[in-house]
């Protein structure tokens, strides 16, 4: 006889699963893989057709990504003293010399500045908020709430001429503060609803043993319900870094010396000297980075984040 | 430790009255049971009392201060939570000691009363264990634990025993109240659990629809029930009820059922329309030559009992015999009622009247 079982999936179906989720995978990561192995490629290595998938890497792309180059007449180029360095060989090699550094470095900063930024105080913020409104009697909140949520119906670009003008008038325009309370009101919305469920989640009786045992409510709320919504806190943060770092539309109006973050500064690198598609995979695989180590670091707790409340232990 | 006095305690939420003017003392040391269905406002009074809730009007006095309006951390009580509320991110060791550590107490003093209080409660191999994997009994020593390492004014317990087993229940039980009889805390103890109110309480108190129904020890409440609701909520089977309309008399020690005579203890206050009275089971024995009459409709073998079901034409009435004595299902019998254990009940108000047998007993 052999094992029969009503919840266990057949082998069949298993089967169709498995390849599903491979092709889903491979569609997800080709894009990726793409971009990636551009950053390596030399300059005609990136345009040659077919594409080539074999080839040997250079850093030649992440060089020319963090530096500004000239090219000099050939004899000019042999008449000067042998390179200094990996940076100078490598931009000799193409014909060029370095002239100073990109403004790559700085603006990857900002994006950093910005988008951690905001997302630390969309969750500080939201989660005090979530908490208040999970817990207390707050008049209005079924509005309160739907009134936060619909800051998130209209799209950026409805509100950006009017954020322009109001930002000009404050001097917030191309300024750190100004793009991080930008995204903050932004992703405060999501904040808000999402951490509130995993608020409503905690059982209110490990804040009245808190209380009883003689800690205050700001008390109870940092050292019970905080380590506990950890979880909620951790995804909630993916999710805002996540639309902090690869907005574009307000990025590109708002900022443009002081303040510009990468999204909007990577296709100008396209301009500089040509097409230069190595630099620009290059500056795109370094964008990646952040947030995929920021997700890797947090990814437990957001694959529990994620399926919280959904079966009741 | 403590005495608790409760004086007009009022709580509304919005339209809806939860506990509508109870009044009651709980003495230094006393095991109290607030016993009610579910919604009867119990818990509601017992969170006022530990400060989670702050009463609409009326007086709270721990030790003869006003606490009513108080805060819940500056109450000095401790609490013991149905589903224990352990903090999940701490283990055993720190959950008994954070009471402590919110007083300011220095740590060697902390371990020292940690490694005592576990001791107490046979607890102390477990102290580095997280709470998850502790079993209901574990935890609910645990939640104890947490309650007594600060020696609090009183203890408040919402259905401690609630989320147990019935088998880890009666053990808990019997640990309860065997640790109250060693520290003599004052405690009030929520249950809607008439059997775990008799067993293990000094004093209680019957809540029904935001009503202090009865308030006394297990026997008066058990024997001279103030309200049909008492009487009803309390023993298993419940007490009889024999509706019928009649008169009596204040010093009268008789009722007419139909052409019945039925003495009864001697009415202190007259009583007249449509009447209830009141028969434990206990105290109704089948005679032959009882005159009111009755037809056995059933028997349930309990060992030692039997509960028989008749048929009378007041109603159906259930008696607990000794499994010895004859019944069989369509017989016909005489019902004698234990006079001195009758009670007397208004039908439409539901009150007891008063009677020589009831007549020190403390309605709500």
């Amino acid at each position: 006889m052999s094992a029969y079982s009503v919840t266990e999936p057949s082998k069949t179906s298993k089967w169709a699963a498995a390849l599903l989720v491979t092709l889903y995978t491979v569609i997800t990561l080709l894009p990726l893989v793409w971009i990636i192995s551009t950053s390596f490629k030399t300059g005609p290595d990136s345009i040659s057709y077919p594409p080539k998938v074999f080839f040997d890497p250079t850093v030649e792309g992440y060089v020319n990504l963090f530096t500004t180059r000239t090219r000099p007449a050939v004899s000019e180029l042999e008449a000067l003293p042998p390179p200094e360095g990996l940076m100078e060989e490598i931009a000799r090699r193409q014909g060029t010399i370095i002239t100073g550094p990109s403004r790559f470095g700085e603006r990857f900063m900002n994006s950093v500045i910005i988008g951690f930024g905001s997302t630390a105080l969309s969750i500080i913020l939201g989660t005090l908020a979530a908490y208040a409104f999970s817990r207390f009697k707050v008049p209005l909140k079924d509005d309160l709430l739907f009134f936060i949520l619909s800051t998130r119906m209209m799209p950026p670009i409805a509100v950006a001429i009017p954020i322009y003008l109001m930002y000009r008038e404050l001097g917030l325009s191309d300024t750190h503060l100004g793009m991080i309370l930008l995204y903050t009101a932004v992703n405060i919305s999501l904040a808000v609803w999402l951490l509130k469920g995993f608020i409503d989640e905690i059982p209110r009786e490990y804040e009245e043993a808190a209380l009883i045992d003689g800690y205050t409510r700001f008390q109870a709320f940092r050292k019970v319900v905080l380590p506990q919504a950890a979880t909620g806190i951790a995804s909630t943060a993916i999710f805002c870094l996540i639309f902090a770092w690869n907005e574009y539309a307000f990025a590109v109006l708002l900022t443009s010396g002081n303040a510009q973050t990468a999204p909007p500064f990577i296709p100008t690198i396209i301009g500089v000297g040509g097409q230069d598609w190595p630099a620009v995979a290059a500056g795109a695989t370094l964008f990646l980075l952040p947030v995929m180590i920021f997700t890797i670091l947090l990814r437990k707790h957001l694959l529990r984040g994620i399926t919280f409340g959904a079966v009741r232990k | 430790m403590a005495e608790i006095v409760i004086r007009n305690l009022r709580k509304e939420f919005g339209a809806f009255t939860a506990v509508k003017g109870s009044s009651f003392t709980i003495r230094d040391g006393e095991f109290f049971m607030l016993l009610g269905p579910s919604g009867c406002g119990k818990t509601t009074t017992l969170r006022m009392i530990a400060g989670l809730e702050l009463p609409t009007s009326g007086e709270i006095l721990i030790d003869g201060e006003d606490v009513s309006q108080r805060p819940a951390s500056q109450r000095d009580i401790a609490m013991v939570f149905q589903m224990f509320a352990l903090y999940p991110h701490m283990n055993v060791r720190k959950n008994i000691a954070y009471p402590l550590v919110s007083q300011g107490v220095p740590k060697p003093e902390v371990q020292r009363k940690v490694a005592e209080v576990a001791k107490i409660l046979r607890i102390d191999h477990m102290l580095d264990k997280p709470v998850g994997g502790l079993s209901g009994g574990d935890r609910q020593r645990v939640a104890l634990g947490r309650a007594i390492v600060r020696n609090p004014k009183a203890f408040m317990m919402d259905e401690p025993l609630g989320a147990l087993d019935a088998e880890f229940r009666e053990i808990m039980a019997e640990e309860l109240r065997a640790l109250h009889d060693r520290m003599h805390a004052t405690t009030v103890y929520v249950t809607h659990d008439q059997l775990e109110a008799m067993q293990m309480g000094d004093k209680i108190v019957v809540m029904n629809h935001g009503v202090v129904e009865q308030f006394g020890t297990p026997q008066d409440i058990y024997d001279h029930p103030a309200t049909l609701f008492v009487a009803d909520f309390i023993g298993s089977p419940a007490m009889n009820f024999l509706r019928f309309d009649g008169t009596a008399a204040a010093g009268s020690e008789i009722v007419t059922l139909g052409d019945t005579l039925i003495p009864l203890p001697q009415l202190q206050e007259p009583a007249s329309g449509q009447l209830v009275l009141g028969v434990r089971p206990e105290h109704v024995a089948l005679s032959d030559s009882a005159p009111f009459k009755g037809r056995i409709e059933a028997t349930e073998y309990l060992g030692t009992t039997q509960i028989v079901t008749l048929s009378t034409p007041f109603g159906l009435v259930k008696a607990r015999t000794p499994s010895t004595t004859p019944a069989k299902a369509g017989d016909l019998t005489g019902l004698h009622l234990n006079a001195p254990r009758l009670a007397l009940f208004d039908a439409t108000t539901g009150r007891a009247f008063r009677t020589a047998a009831n007549a020190g007993v403390h309605h709500g």
